[in-house]
């Protein structure tokens, strides 16, 4: 019983290895593994401000009686916020038990990407700091930016905002 | 439901108390079985046990259960006093098992209305014959609390003791007879038997007078074996009647009925001031209560089940979710376009009411009062002050605060930590009590109130009190100061004692000592969320505060508003809120705006100011300001305007978000957006 049971979740592991979420911010489309994603809201619903945090944190919202913070990945990428419109979508991650949701302009797609089709971002060294990067992925002749989540949802921003507390 | 009547959620408990009893016995005794022997412990628990099924059960008059638990009781007791080597166990667990499986069988024929009506009678002369057995079989170490009759005997805990008055009544219609009844020759326990034909005639009729009078007293055996049971009652049925109820009852060997003339003394007083418990009339009004209970529709059954908090969490979150969507269906755009909706408005109110109630029905499932944890405090403070010898009483008040579940399981510990402490170290010896003019016996308070949505534990003892002096000179031999002595405060010192390893005793005692205890209470109220604070007085006492956090608990709050956010500030901080004059407020030169209020001078918080809040009111005269207070320190809070009072479940910040000065937590509101509920204390140290 115990065997077949690994075996069907090897196999749910299996159907989620190697899919990635795609979705823009700003020109560009990222992805982030399918398996952080619990869930995708359209349209943005009412974000209770939260005073103090850095500005990218846009306040928390009320998820099914959750509250979780949502993050505004434009301005993460201190790129300029972009109003938001009905394409908007809170991308829900959840992460080591830790639910964030992200503001994302549009949710493009969910798709596979091969390991060999994912080559690691450029060294840090050559000047090219890119560190929420984890892989650029090839689909056909796009490029998606493979998102790395946790330095996404950021320990040392966390560290930084804890002093700032 | 079934909370109608006062008798049937303690029949309901007494069913779920012994079942779950009885499982625990079973495990118990099984266990002991398997390693073939009974550890102290063990016995104790068992001991414990049957103690509490007999003590439940007599109370609820199922003496067949009463009886045999007692029987299994002297069996344990005898075990336990001998520290009996060669006993076969697999008897004594037959036995016991037995026993149980009679108690099960009883509790199963209540549970299903049916009355507990098997007979113990052969069970307990099993159990009581073995007992003897080992007695005299066993050389133990106490041959001279031989006893058969002790052993045969049920002390059962209530008191029959009904003395012999004059102003006896017999209502109109009723007749007077006096029976003497022998019972069967070996019967046993004659007084028991008493008690119950008493008990059964309460049922048709009005005990008024027994003899022997005291059936509690093991001595009225010999009298009632001798002379029979001689007992006067009043009732309106015939001799037949009476008669045939007497052939009924079982053990009864002969009877005498006849009817007996009280003419002389034929009052109507119906005197109430009769010790309660000794009252054949209270008898008769419970068990008529009782009949009503069962002639009632309601089915007597178990309505306790334990559920996983999971699983309650998961309730509560649906249940925000359906509000939410609740109010997406009234509120939708789409219904601006029917013109008349009178009709949808009814049935849309109708349900809000009804989701309204669920609401408040999930969220009070999760609150358990703290009397339960309250009154565990009461045995550990008789255990020690036995075995310490020093007289405590425990003072409990506030007992029905009602904190969450999560909380409640990380109270005991930290609290059974401070009451030995309390005991052990606070209290002194009876002869230094009375050199100091204190009462010999410490008084130990134990007291929990809710205050700003916080909930307060204090344990205050009345002892020799903290040594401030001892616990600086451990500290600074610790090195654990690290700024000049003199600017130590009290409060500051006194939490010293708060760190793990640090301990003034220099004796290790049974109890306390060792230095560990006091950080277990820190660390057990630290998870969650809480803090410890002490204060002492030499010679005076020790009080010990834990402040129990928001976290889950429901509170009262009234919405604020300000710019596009809501605040929630918890009711029981908030003092007055008022309209103020613009030249009502001024700024001293450091540009803290204040305000003069009846005389005193409260500085003002200006919410938007801190919260860089936009689009908000700036103009003192056109907001509002609501003097906020807690622990006598006062601010003003500025905010655009009032929303309402509302409940709330607190829910803490997301992790993620780390702790933010001044907000003590979020919360939902009714309309499903989210609120950031204000923490009073932070803000006035703001």
């Amino acid at each position: 019983m115990s065997e077949v049971m690994e075996q069907i979740l090897e196999l749910t592991e299996d159907t989620q290895k190697g899919k990635f979420l795609t979705f823009i911010i700003g020109q560009e489309e990222y992805a982030i593994e399918i398996k952080y994603v619990t869930e995708i809201i359209g349209g943005i619903q009412a974000i209770t401000e939260v005073p103090e945090v850095p500005d990218y944190i846009r306040g928390i919202i009320n998820l099914r009686g959750k509250i979780i913070p949502v993050m505004d990945v434009n301005i993460r990428f201190k790129k300029e916020p972009k109003p938001y419109d009905d394409r908007t979508c809170i991308t829900v991650i959840d992460i080591d038990d830790l639910s964030v949701g992200l503001i994302v302009d549009n949710v493009a797609e969910v798709l596979s990407i091969s390991d060999e089709n994912i080559v690691p971002p450029p060294d840090a060294r050559s000047g090219f700091s890119n560190h929420y990067i984890k892989g650029i992925g090839k689909v056909g002749n796009t490029v998606k930016l493979i998102l790395n989540c946790k330095i996404l949802l950021g320990d040392e921003d966390l560290a930084l905002y804890t002093e700032a507390s | 439901m079934v909370m109608d009547s006062g008798r049937e959620p303690m029949l309901e408990m007494f069913i779920f108390e012994t079942l779950q009893l009885s499982d625990q016995l079973e495990q118990l005794v099984l266990n002991s079985e398997k390693s073939n022997s009974f550890g102290a412990a063990e016995i104790n628990e068992i001991f414990r046990i049957m103690h509490t099924i007999k003590g439940s059960a007599a109370m609820m008059f199922f003496d067949s259960i009463a009886g045999v638990a007692h029987a299994m009781e002297d069996m344990f007791d005898f075990l336990r006093e001998s520290k009996a080597v060669a006993v076969d166990y697999s008897k004594v667990c037959d036995l016991i098992l037995k026993g149980i499986d009679f108690i099960k069988g009883e509790v199963a024929k209540i549970e299903s209305e049916q009355d507990a009506d098997g007979n113990p009678a052969a069970l307990m002369q099993d159990i009581r014959s073995y007992l003897i057995y080992l007695k005299e079989n066993i050389n133990t170490s106490s041959p001279s609390e031989y006893k058969p009759e002790a052993a045969a005997t049920i002390d059962l805990d209530w008191d029959m003791d009904v003395p012999a008055r004059p102003d006896l009544f017999v209502k109109f219609g009723e007749k007077c007879y006096k029976a003497v009844i022998v019972f069967e020759e070996d019967c046993e326990m004659e007084n028991i038997r008493a008690f119950n034909v008493i008990h059964k005639l309460s049922e048709m009729a009005e005990v008024i007078e027994h003899h022997p009078g005291n059936i509690d007293d093991e001595e009225c055996i010999t009298v009632i074996r001798e002379n029979g049971f001689e007992v006067v009652f009043a009732a309106e049925s015939s001799q037949e009647e009476m008669e045939s109820l007497f052939c009924t009852l079982a053990f009864v060997d002969s009877f005498q009925l006849m009817e007996f003339d009280l003419a002389a003394e034929n009052l109507t007083n119906q005197s109430a001031a009769l010790p309660m418990e000794s009252d054949p009339d209270s008898i008769v009004a419970v068990k008529s209560e009782r009949e009503a209970d069962n002639g009632a529709a309601t089915a007597v059954k178990q309505s306790l089940i334990s559920v996983q908090l999971s699983k309650l969490d998961k309730l509560l979150d649906l249940v925000g979710e359906l509000v939410i969507s609740e109010t997406m269906v009234t509120s939708n755009p789409d219904l601006l376009m029917i013109h008349d909706r009178e009709n949808f408005k009814k049935a849309a109110r109708q349900h809000r009411k009804v989701i309204n109630e669920l609401q408040d029905i999930v969220m009070s499932i999760r609150m358990v009062p703290l009397a339960g944890t309250f009154q565990k405090m009461n045995r550990i403070v008789r255990d020690m002050s036995k075995k310490l010898g020093k007289p405590v009483d425990l003072m409990i008040h506030g007992e029905e605060t009602e904190v969450d579940k999560n909380i409640i399981e990380h109270l005991s510990d930290p609290l059974m930590h401070l009451i030995r402490n309390a005991i052990d170290h606070g209290i002194e010896e009876a002869p230094d009590r009375i050199a100091k003019e204190k009462p010999v016996s410490g008084s130990i308070k134990l007291e929990a109130k809710s205050e700003g949505g916080d909930v307060w534990i204090t344990i205050r003892d009345d002892g020799r009190g903290l040594d401030k002096e001892k616990i600086l000179n451990r500290a600074l031999e610790n090195g654990l100061i690290n700024k000049p002595e003199n600017e130590l405060s009290d409060q500051e010192i006194y939490a010293f004692i708060l760190l793990p390893g640090f301990s003034t005793n220099t004796e290790v005692t049974e109890f306390s000592g060792r230095g560990v205890g006091m950080d277990v209470v820190a660390q057990n109220i630290e998870d969650i969320g809480g803090s410890v604070y002490i204060d002492s007085k030499l010679n005076i006492g020790t009080t010990v505060s834990l402040k129990i956090p928001l976290t889950l608990a429901i509170i009262d709050g009234m919405g604020i508003r300000v710019g596009g956010s809501i605040y929630t500030v918890p009711i029981t901080s908030i003092r007055e809120s008022f309209k103020a004059r613009e030249e009502e407020a001024f700024t001293d030169p450091d540009g803290q705006e204040m305000i003069m209020v009846r005389g005193e001078c409260l500085p003002i918080l200006r919410l938007h100011e801190m919260y860089k809040i936009k689009n908000s009111v700036n103009e003192i005269h056109n907001g509002i300001i609501m003097i906020a207070e807690t622990d006598n320190r006062s601010v003003c809070l500025f905010a655009d305007e009032l929303i309402g009072e509302q409940q709330v479940v607190v829910k803490a910040l997301p992790k993620y978000l780390k702790r933010i000065k001044g907000i003590g937590g979020c919360t939902l509101l009714g309309d499903g957006r989210s609120s950031l509920i204000l923490d009073i204390a932070g803000l006035v140290s703001y």
